[in-house]
């Protein structure tokens, strides 16, 4: 079964610059898909498009079979509930510690206590930070808060799982030791992962599902494929 | 449950956002104290003023006398024409016997004057007492009457009292003014405070959007701090206005430079007024910082 579908997409930016054309992609639930390019390729945008950052300026964006294209902004929270999002620069608050951090995520949504303790527990140890729990972000590795960030974005059981260059910020055993998580959590809690990176040998070693863009265009939609230019 | 549980957390992020801000909190915490304890005295001012006109214009009363050769069915005349003027509230009629009658209970000396003439011959004039429902019209009322045929006479409250009316409505137009001034600087103040924790928070709401926080929660601990800083506002001149008004009534003994103006009871009326200060207070900080919402926070 599909969890995403993207429809004759185009998304053309305010000041005039198209960064996807035509696009056309059906993903399934629970695959592991890498999403590959150039600066300017449209990657960041085609993640954006998925948890409604960016709306598309036409076309259809259907995820968990919501229409995002159609989404009011006022209901932009039921489509985020529904994944999480990781970002390149982690985005945790300095001044909570680990567990706050990706307790943060269920706070917000009005999660009861003792349940928001039980998640977090089992997102951090999933993760392999089960013993960092009460150190603040600036004191762990890159790697490490990376992974904190990643507890966070699983942590409420989402069946899709966004990340704009996850490894950008890290060395390369540092990104192997993200990637590990990621694929764990893809087979262990079958969660779908869309991966933005340019990071050549993550893609090679992993031999997962790939979608190459190109100045806007899908160029390419291959199963276990590799970095190829 | 979960509302209640979302409303702790919104009350407990305002409370520390009121904290760590401090002294931004404070000058607006000031300022809405200094506008509401203007606004406080407006209040009790306006109340007041209200009191009295209302008392005075109970006792306001247009006489109407009535020419000495009408007839009943010119009597009957004025007396419809003074129905159909729109000012008035009511009226009675006494005819010149009534008058002498009530003349003569109120002194022993018109009672002796008065005994000496026949009904005919009697002086006085059948009358119309005419209560107005706008005291300020009053004026135009009474020449509106004095126009009417077989009107001989027309007397109302003339002079001082008149005078006096349009002097504190004056006042309390002026009192408006500054009120709304100041509550618009305070405002602005409150929208910049809010502004402030807004952009010292902007990566804790671009996550909580992130992980999928609703608006009205992302909202509402920018709002309660409004409302806390309204809330805190309120203390001194809700404190202010009621020792305030205790002891300007003590020291006038309850009356204003004459028995004329009667002030209003201190209770319930402190209790009253205090409560408005507050929900006025409460009010300001909600404005501005939803005000600061809908601006900054771009949801």
């Amino acid at each position: 079964m599909d969890l995403i579908r993207v429809k004759n997409v185009e998304k053309r930016y305010k000041n005039g610059v198209t960064a996807i054309y035509d696009l056309n992609l059906a993903i399934e639930k629970g695959s592991f898909v890498f999403v590959i390019g150039g600066s300017g390729s449209g990657k960041s945008t085609f993640i954006k498009l998925l948890y409604r950052e960016e709306k598309p300026t036409k076309g259809q964006v259907i995820v968990g079979g919501l229409d995002v294209a159609k989404l009011k902004n006022k209901k932009v929270y039921k489509l985020r509930r529904k994944l999480g999002i990781v970002f390149q620069d982690y985005r945790l608050l300095p001044k909570l510690t680990v567990y706050e951090n990706v307790a943060f995520a269920l706070e917000c949504i009005g999660e009861k206590k003792d349940i928001i303790r039980i998640k977090v527990l089992k997102a951090l140890e999933d993760v392999g930070l089960k013993n960092k729990v009460h150190e603040y972000p600036d004191h762990l590795s890159g790697g490490e808060q990376q992974r904190v960030a990643i507890a966070r974005a699983i942590v409420n059981d989402p069946k899709l799982l966004l990340c704009d260059e996850p490894t950008g910020n890290l060395d390369p055993d540092m990104s192997m030791e993200v990637m590990k998580v990621l694929e764990d959590i893809n087979k262990t809690r079958g969660t779908t992962i869309i991966m933005a990176t340019h990071d050549k040998e993550i893609v090679n070693k992993m031999k997962k599902q790939v979608i190459t863009l190109k100045d806007g265009h899908l160029v390419k939609f291959k199963q276990k494929g590799t970095y190829a230019e | 449950m979960k509302p209640i549980r979302m409303l702790g957390r919104s009350i407990r992020d305002a409370v520390k956002s009121v904290i760590r801000n401090f002294s931004l909190s404070l000058a607006s915490i000031s300022c809405i104290t200094i506008t509401l304890i203007i606004v406080a005295i407006a209040i009790v001012a306006s109340f007041n003023v209200q009191n009295f006109t209302k008392a005075i214009e109970k006792d306001m009363t247009i006489v109407v006398f009535i020419d000495n050769e009408a007839t009943e069915e010119d009597v009957e005349e004025v007396e419809n024409k003074i129905k159909k003027i729109s000012n008035v509230e009511s009226y009675t009629y006494q005819t010149k016997k009534e008058v002498k009658e009530q003349m003569q209970q109120e002194s022993e000396v018109f009672k002796t004057v008065l005994d000496t003439w026949s009904d005919e011959e009697s002086p006085l004039k059948d009358t119309f007492q005419v209560k107005v429902k706008n005291v300020e019209k009053i004026k135009s009322t009474a020449l509106k009457i004095e126009s009417i045929d077989k009107v001989s006479v027309v007397r109302y409250g003339e002079g001082m009292v008149d005078k006096m009316v349009k002097a504190f409505s004056s006042i309390e137009k002026i009192t408006y003014i500054v009120v709304i001034a100041l509550v618009l600087v305070t405002v602005f103040l409150i929208v910049n405070t809010i502004k402030l924790t807004i952009s010292a928070r902007s990566r804790e709401i671009g996550i909580m959007r992130l992980v999928g926080a609703s608006n009205i929660t992302i909202k509402l601990p920018f709002i309660i701090e409004g409302m806390i800083l309204g809330l805190f506002g309120s203390i001194v001149p809700v404190i202010f206005t009621t020792y305030g008004y205790l002891a300007f009534y003590k020291h006038f003994d309850g009356y204003l430079y004459s028995r004329l103006i009667e002030l209003i009871l201190p209770e319930p009326f402190i209790y009253q007024a205090s409560l408005i200060v507050i929900v006025i207070g409460i009010l300001v900080g909600m404005i501005g910082s939803a005000s600061a919402v809908r601006k900054y926070l771009k949801i």
